[in-house]
C-alpha cells in the first residue's frame, strides 16, 4: 500500500484548499446533524408526553382534543369503569380535561401572537400524569383562578413569574406554580382547574378524559369495552400512541428539510472536494508516474487518492460534529399541526446522530474523491513523463 | 540466453493523422551483468526502448523478454507486480516524492514485498550506504543537491535487488562533478554487485564508463561497440 503519510503530508502542502474543502464538509455535516437533532427533539418531546399506562378518551371520530367533546354524564360513567385504576385514597385516577387554545402576545413583538394550550385538569391529573413535577410554587387551589405554567413557556412569554397575573379569556389568572414534565409537550402548556376554565369557553363539556389503566396490558380490553358502549360514544387511545402520532407530518417535513437542504449543500461541498482532488491529481502527475513505475498498481494509486480525500472529509466531518454539539439542549418551538398549539422542545444531538453525520461526511469524501482518484489511476506513465 | 532479449520489435506511435515508426524490427541482446550505454540523437527511440524493457509501454509487434519472462505479453496488473520485483528505474528528473524523506522514498519498492519492518530498515540502510547517503535518510528531496537526489533515486532502484536497472539520462541535469559521482557509483554497482545496468546518455564520456555502447539512429542499431576504457577504470 502507498503509505498514508504520503497523503497526509501532501494535504499539508496545500493547506488552503485542504482547509476550504474540510470546512465545506464540516458545515454540511453540522447543518445535517442540527436538522436531524431538531426532528429528534420533537419526536422525543411528543413520545415522552404520553404514557403507555394511560388511556386518552376522545369523542368518537375526533382525532384531536380540539375537535372533541365529552359531556359530564359520560365522564361519570367512565369514572365508574372497572378499567380505571384507583389511587391510594380510593378515588379513580382519572382527569376530565378542558382543552383550549389561548393566543398570548409574544414579548418582543406584541402584534404577533402564539397559541398556547390551556388545559383545565382535575386534581387527579397530577397523579395520572406521573411525569409531572412542580419546580416552583404550589398547585392551584380548587375554586380559584390560579394557573400552573409549563417550564418551557418561561422566558418565551411575559407575566409568567410566580405571583404574576396573566390576562386571558377576559380574566386575570394568578401564576402559582411552574412544572416540568420530563421535557414533554406538557411543558408547553398552562394548567388550571377544569371547573374554572370550562365556563369561560365552550360550556358544559370536557374535551378529553385521561385515566390510568388498572392493567396496562389490558388496554385492548378497556378500549373494546368502552368503545362498544353507545351511550359513551368515545374513542379510546393509548396516551403514548396518541402523542407519538402527532409527530406525523411535522416529523416528515423536518426530515425532508434535513435531507433536502443538506443534500443541496452537500452537492456544493462535494464539488469543492472534486475540484481540490482534481487539482491535486494534476499537480502530482509526475509523482503518480513514479509510483506506477516503482510497481504500485493502478488500484493502489486509486485507493491512495481516495484515502486522501477521505482523510480530508473525515477531518471535516468530525469538525462538523463538534460544531453541531453545542446546539444540543437549545430550546426551540414550532406549531404542532395536529393540535394547532405551539410546542417547545430541545434539539437532541444523540450519539447516533453524530455517527450518522460523520458517516455522511465520509460518504461525501468518497463521492468527491472517486473520479479524481480514478483519473489518477488511469494515468499512463509514458504519457505522464512526456 | 541473454538476460534482456529484444526480438524483431516494431513500435509506432500515432500522433494525430501521422504515424511515427520508432522501431522497425529491432533486435538486441543484453547479457546478465552487462553495463550498456544507449546513445543516439534525440528522437531516436532511446527512452522508448527503456520503456519497453520496463514494461511501461508495449511493442506494436515483436517480443521483449527479461530473464525469460515475456514482458510484452503481460497484463497491466501482472506488469506492476513484475516491475516491482525486476526493474529499478531512474528518470532524468523528478524521481522522488517531495513529501517523503530520502529514507521513505527508498523504502517505497519494499512496501510491495513481504519483507518485515526490520528487514526493510536494514535494506534501506544498506542501499543508502551504497550510494553514499547513509547520513541523509531523514532529509527531504528539497534538502538534497541534484546529485544526491539522483543517488537517492539509484538507491531506490537497487533496494529491492531487481533484475535490471534502467536509467534514462540520469546525469542530464547534473553538473560535471555530480555526474562523475553518479557514473562512478553505477560502475561500482556493476562491478562489485554484478548489477545489470542500461543507461541512456548523450555524453560520450559517460558512455565510456559502460562496458558496451549501443548507438541508435532513427530506431536502428547502427553501432555496437565494446568499450575498452570502461572496464579498465
Ligand atoms: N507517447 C508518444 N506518443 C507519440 N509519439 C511518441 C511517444 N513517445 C515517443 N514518441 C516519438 O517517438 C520517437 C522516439 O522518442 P523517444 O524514445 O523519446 O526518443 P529519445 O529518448 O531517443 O529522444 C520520437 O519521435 C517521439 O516524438
Ligand atoms: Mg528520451
Amino acid at each position: 500500500m502507498i503509505p498514508l503519510v504520503y497523503n497526509a503530508r501532501s494535504m499539508m502542502q496545500r493547506p488552503v484548499s485542504t482547509t476550504f474543502t474540510a470546512v465545506g464538509i464540516a458545515l454540511v455535516v453540522a447543518v445535517f446533524i442540527g436538522m436531524l437533532a431538531l426532528g429528534q427533539g420533537l419526536r422525543a418531546a411528543l413520545a415522552r408526553t404520553g404514557s403507555d399506562r394511560n388511556a386518552l378518551v376522545l369523542r368518537k371520530g375526533a382525532d384531536s382534543e380540539l375537535a372533541s367533546g365529552i359531556g359530564r354524564d359520560a365522564a361519570r360513567v367512565l369514572a365508574a369503569s372497572p378499567h380505571v385504576a384507583t389511587g391510594t385514597d380510593g378515588r379513580p385516577l382519572l382527569s376530565p380535561e378542558v382543552y383550549v387554545l389561548v393566543p398570548l402576545p409574544r414579548p418582543n413583538n406584541p402584534t404577533a401572537v402564539a397559541n398556547v394550550v390551556v388545559r383545565g385538569v382535575s386534581d387527579q391529573a397530577w397523579s395520572v400524569r406521573s411525569n409531572i413535577q412542580l419546580v416552583a410554587g404550589n398547585r392551584p387551589t380548587s375554586g380559584r383562578m390560579e394557573i400552573c405554567v409549563g417550564r418551557k413557556l418561561l422566558g418565551r412569554f411575559e407575566h409568567l413569574d410566580i405571583g404574576a397575573s396573566l390576562h386571558f379569556a377576559g380574566r386575570d389568572w394568578t401564576v402559582v406554580c411552574h412544572f416540568s414534565a420530563a421535557g414533554s409537550a406538557f411543558e408547553s402548556e398552562i394548567w388550571a382547574e377544569n371547573e374554572q376554565v370550562m365556563p369561560l369557553f365552550r360550556g358544559e363539556v370536557f374535551q378529553s378524559i385521561t385515566f390510568r389503566l388498572k392493567d396496562a396490558g389490558a388496554f385492548d380490553d378497556a378500549k373494546r369495552a368502552l368503545e362498544a358502549d353507545p351511550q359513551l360514544g368515545v374513542d379510546v387511545h393509548r396516551e403514548s400512541d396518541f402523542y407519538a402520532k402527532q409527530v406525523g407530518i411535522l416529523g416528515i417535513m423536518l426530515s425532508v428539510l434535513a435531507f433536502g437542504v443538506t443534500g443541496i449543500m452537500a452537492v456544493g461541498a462535494i464539488f469543492g472536494a472534486v475540484n481540490t482532488m482534481y487539482a491535486a491529481v494534476a499537480a502530482r502527475t509526475p509523482e503518480i508516474a513514479v509510483l506506477l513505475t516503482v510497481g504500485f498498481r493502478p488500484r493502489q494509486v486509486l485507493l491512495s487518492f481516495l484515502a486522501e480525500c477521505l482523510l480530508i472529509a473525515t477531518v471535516g466531518a468530525v469538525l462538523g460534529a463538534l460544531l453541531a454539539l453545542p446546539v444540543n439542549g437549545i430550546v426551540t418551538s414550532t406549531t404542532n399541526w395536529t393540535s394547532f398549539s405551539e410546542i417547545a422542545f430541545s434539539f437532541r444531538v444523540t450519539p447516533l446522530l453524530l455517527l450518522l453525520g460523520i458517516a455522511f461526511g465520509v460518504v461525501m469524501g468518497v463521492v468527491g474523491g472517486f473520479f479524481p482518484a480514478w483519473r489518477a489511476s488511469r494515468l499512463r506513465v509514458i504519457q505522464a513523463l512526456r | 540466453m541473454a538476460l534482456v532479449e529484444i526480438r524483431d520489435v516494431y513500435k509506432s506511435f500515432q500522433r494525430d493523422t501521422q504515424r511515427i515508426d520508432v522501431f522497425t524490427g529491432l533486435t538486441i541482446d543484453m547479457e546478465a551483468g552487462s553495463f550498456t550505454a544507449l546513445m543516439g540523437p534525440s528522437g531516436s527511440g532511446k527512452s522508448t526502448l527503456l520503456n519497453l524493457i520496463a514494461g511501461l509501454d508495449k511493442p506494436t509487434s515483436g517480443v521483449v523478454r527479461v530473464a525469460g519472462a515475456e514482458v510484452s505479453a503481460m497484463s497491466p496488473g501482472e506488469l506492476a507486480a513484475w516491475r516491482a520485483r525486476n526493474i529499478g528505474f531512474v528518470f532524468q528528473s523528478f524521481n522522488l516524492l517531495p513529501v517523503l524523506t530520502a529514507y521513505q522514498n527508498v523504502e517505497l519498492p519494499l512496501l510491495l514485498t513481504h519483507l518485515s519492518g526490520k528487514e526493510r530498515v536494514e535494506r534501506v540502510r544498506i542501499a543508502l550506504d551504497v550510494v553514499g547517503l547513509g547520513d541523509r535518510g531523514d532529509h527531504y528531496p528539497r534538502q538534497l543537491s541534484g546529485g544526491q537526489e539522483q543517488r537517492t533515486a539509484i538507491a531506490r532502484a537497487i533496494v529491492a535487488d531487481p533484475t535490471v536497472i534502467l536509467l534514462d539520462e540520469p546525469t542530464g541535469q547534473l553538473d560535471a562533478k555530480s555526474s562523475q559521482e553518479v557514473l562512478t557509483l553505477l560502475q561500482r554497482l556493476n562491478k562489485e554487485f554484478n548489477k545489470t545496468i542500461v543507461i541512456v546518455t548523450h555524453d560520450a564520456h559517460a558512455a565510456e564508463r559502460a562496458k558496451m555502447t549501443l548507438h541508435l539512429e532513427k530506431g536502428d542499431l547502427v553501432e555496437k561497440r565494446a568499450a575498452v576504457s570502461g572496464a579498465a577504470r
